[in-house]
């Protein structure tokens, strides 16, 4: 049976892409060459044997001009190919789904919305709605076991961002997974209203319009002044897959209203990483989707920012010794990874991988919001008209309807202890005004064994309260009624809507407060050249002088030994050097005749 | 009694005592930048030289340690009363007369003179074990666990109080220490060459050697 020709081809190709490859070839062609010239040489005498050493020679002096500056060159391509981690993505040459979503006759639509789509799948995938419908991307509704604190998630919690969803829902529930969530009466039971797709794409076609409350477009319609074309669903349908980076990222990289806003760790640059972004996620290295460490099990995502896994003893897991999520570095690596630096193991139990793995975030090239000043929006320009004013990088600095902002990219982060537990300022909860509020709070100090200093972004800015309540507002921002702040600019009105159906509702009173929000620091992980040295921190006016309450080489020492031990350095020095001195001054006099 | 040009310092101890020379200043230049009193090699290198030059500084001990008690040279370092306060004197007043000598006649088994017994003394055994003690604790901070000393009384930063509080005793019989060996000779720099030699003019009790105790 002769070899597959196609088979050939593709390991050229392969090797022509490795880099390595062209030398091999060469080497081999030298060779040939020069055997071809030496094969008669045995029979042959005199002249010939002499001509024939000759050609050999000559033959080697063009194998080693050839190979020799290839070497250098193959050299060079493997040291390249070092800066990245290749993992086994080359295994994985068939494709991953056993089954062709475009060949089932229940895809061939025509699909007139999305719902309709999710019958079609729900068809087969009889479970998936009702498990999608017991996780948070859902519900939008955490209880916390550790605090307690039972109403949490998105529906929830208050930020300092857009502040709250309630009352703004279209706007919010384009990153619901789901269709249709327009105000509080969703129905939560509905199967059909799970969005398969905004997790299942895989042609980056699919995206939900930003105030479609959670639907695409199903028309050809624009959004803000560019033009949003309508979805394909078909299309869209038939080529369901894993989720992705980009699946993932169309909700989680635009959290706080644009790209890159909220985390500072997520954004739109980590869809496609290089190795220096992200040595997990290199598009050309690992290439790890979210879900590789995120693992998920009944369609439920592990790894939480409301209850962040501080400290991870379990180390590797091995199947049977296992938690069932890879959402923490040590899932890998184990709680010593360190094996070339012993050193830098006796700082796992204190410090958090990425305290040191993550020197900056924002690194991707865009900048992310540090700053949110409610309290200056609503300014008009002379035209009467709301008004955005821009930076010289086309960064948004004021904009009438949402207030003055600051942006920030490469940011060196802030360390905390932290142990996992956050507990949030929650709707109602009285807040003192004369203090920065915490939108959430981490707990976690020196002493606590389970705390580690972890970096953080803290997210700033300053908010509505109401001064009759000292609770923090909730403003209405969204939608075409007059309460809307983004229709009328009126705050009083704003916060009256938004706080209507709340326990506590709005006193008529209000004011503006600082607030701070603590975002643990997981993603752009660096190479490991570029980790954080000992004398980041060891130092004096490193990143951890802020910290107080423990010892730490390099950075403390005690003053008044200083004073005490270098004084009585200096003492001894001083008596020494007076000792000598009258020495030298007694043997010169006495070697000097008296006069 | 004569004097007379005699080995008073092996090989082994001039070894031991350059190296350990060496060791000691290096130990002190690293580690005084880790005790933040100024920027030199930067905290992680000096960390790492004072790690390294404490292994080998432990080493050196070890085998000096065992040099001592084989030879028996450790009486050497017992200190002793007797002419001290000559001695003091000498070093306070009679140095400074060209024609006074020293008071103390050494003897191949008694060659240092009270002071250095107390001063020597002193270093071996208060403020290199308690650097080393501290230092071990120092750099097994991370294992205090094991050998149950974490949560008790001790704590890094005691441990790096008494650590740096003995590194500052070492600085300060170190520039004695180089003062009075290295300078206070006649001429100045006698002490430093037999040191180097291991040569020094002693007393010598001819023709017996008594193994009367060197000090005693």
């Amino acid at each position: 049976m002769s070899p597959d020709p196609t088979l050939y081809a593709t390991r050229a190709e392969r090797s022509a892409g490795s880099g390595a490859a062209p030398m091999g070839d060469r080497r081999l062609k030298g060779t040939r060459s020069m055997k071809g010239r030496t094969r008669p040489a045995p029979r042959l005498a005199g002249v010939e044997d002499r001509r024939a050493l000759r050609a050999v020679l000559i033959g080697l002096g063009l194998l080693v001009l050839v190979v020799w500056p290839l070497q250098d060159a193959a050299a060079a391509g493997t040291a390249q190919a070092q800066g990245a981690i290749t993992g086994t993505s080359g295994i994985e040459v068939l494709p991953e789904s056993t089954a062709d979503h475009s060949k089932f006759d229940e895809l061939e639509g025509p699909f007139a919305n999305g719902p309709e789509v999710t019958a079609a799948c729900l068809e087969c995938h009889v479970n998936a709605a009702d498990q999608i419908q017991q996780t948070k991307h859902w519900t939008w509704r955490f209880e916390n076991p550790l605090t307690g604190q039972d109403l949490l998630g998105k529906r929830n919690v208050v930020n300092n961002f857009c502040v709250s969803t309630g009352t703004n829902w279209p706007r919010c529930t384009s990153c619901h997974v789901g269709y249709g969530w327009k105000d509080a009466s969703f129905d939560h039971s509905q199967d059909t209203l799970v969005d398969c797709l905004v997790c299942h794409d895989t042609t980056g076609s699919y995206k939900k319009f930003p105030t479609g409350a959670g639907h695409p477009a199903y028309e050809d319609t624009t959004w803000a002044g560019k033009p949003w074309p309508a979805v394909d669903l078909v299309k869209v349908a038939q080529n369901v897959g894993r989720t992705s980076r980009e699946t993932c990222g169309e909700c989680h990289f635009y959290g706080g209203g644009g790209d890159a806003v909220k985390h500072g760790d997520l954004d739109s640059t980590m869809t496609n990483p290089d190795f220096a972004l992200d040595v997990h996620m290199d598009k050309d290295g690992l290439n790890f989707r979210c879900s590789t460490c995120h693992t998920t099990g009944s369609h439920d995502v592990t790894g939480s920012r409301y209850t962040t896994q501080a400290v991870d003893r379990l180390g590797i897991d091995v199947p049977g010794h296992t938690d069932d999520t890879r959402a923490t570095c040590e899932s890998c690596h184990g709680v010593a990874a360190h094996d070339d630096h012993p050193k830098l193991n006796t700082h796992t139990d204190r410090i958090a991988c990425t305290t040191c793995h993550v020197p900056e975030f924002a690194r991707g090239g865009v900048k992310t919001k540090m700053w949110w000043d409610w309290s200056t929006a609503g300014e008009m320009n002379e035209a009467g008209k709301p008004f955005v004013v821009k930076g010289d990088d086309g960064y948004p600095l004021y904009v009438s309807k949402k207030g003055t902002f600051e942006w920030a990219e490469n940011v060196i982060p802030e360390y905390r202890w932290f142990n996992g537990v956050i507990e949030y300022t929650q709707k109602g909860d009285t807040i003192d005004p004369a203090d920065v509020v915490p939108i959430n709070s981490i707990q976690g100090s020196p002493d606590d064994p389970d705390s580690r200093i972890w970096p953080f972004k803290i997210m700033r800015g300053k908010q509505p309260y109401d001064t009759g309540h000292n609770v923090l507002a909730l403003p209405h921002l969204f939608g075409k009624d007059e309460a809307a702040y983004w229709k009328s600019f009126d705050w009083a009105k704003a916060l009256e809507g938004g706080m209507q159906a709340e326990e506590i509702s709005f006193s008529g009173n209000y004011d503006f407060v600082e607030t701070e929000y603590y975002w643990p620091i997981l993603h752009m992980v660096s190479p490991k050249e570029d980790a954080l040295h000992c004398n980041a921190c060891h130092t004096k006016n490193g990143r951890l002088a802020g910290m107080t309450g423990f010892y730490m080489p390099g950075r403390d020492y005690f003053p008044w030994l200083s004073w005490i031990g270098w004084g009585a350095a200096a003492l001894t020095l001083a008596g020494v050097l007076v000792h000598g001195l009258i020495r030298i001054v007694t043997a010169t006099r006495s070697r000097t005749p008296r006069a | 009694m004569a004097l007379q040009s005699v080995m008073v310092f092996s090989r082994f101890e001039r070894f031991w005592h350059w190296f350990q020379a060496v060791l000691i200043i290096a130990l002190m230049m690293t580690g005084f930048e880790v005790n933040g009193a100024y920027e030199w090699l930067g905290y992680e290198t000096a960390a790492q030289w004072h790690r390294w030059t404490a292994w080998v500084l432990i080493w050196l001990w070890v085998f000096a340690i065992f040099w001592h008690l084989i030879t028996g040279e450790w009486k050497q370092y017992i200190p002793t009363p007797r002419g001290m306060v000559e001695v003091i004197r000498y070093y306070s007043v009679g140095i400074f007369d060209p024609t006074v000598s020293h008071p103390y006649k050494k003897t191949r088994l008694a060659k240092h003179n009270p002071v250095q017994r107390v001063a020597y003394s002193a270093f071996n055994i208060l403020i290199t074990p308690i650097i080393w003690i501290t230092g071990l604790l120092y750099m097994f901070y991370n294992d205090w666990d094991v050998v149950g000393l974490d949560g008790g009384a001790i704590t890094l930063a005691g441990v790096a109080l008494v650590h740096t509080a003995a590194a500052f005793a070492m600085l300060v019989f170190f520039i004695g220490h180089v003062y009075m060996a290295g300078f206070t000779a006649k001429p100045f720099y006698g002490y430093i060459k037999s040191m180097i030699t291991g040569y020094e003019h002693v007393e010598v009790d001819e023709p017996a050697r008594t193994g009367a105790p060197p000090a005693e």
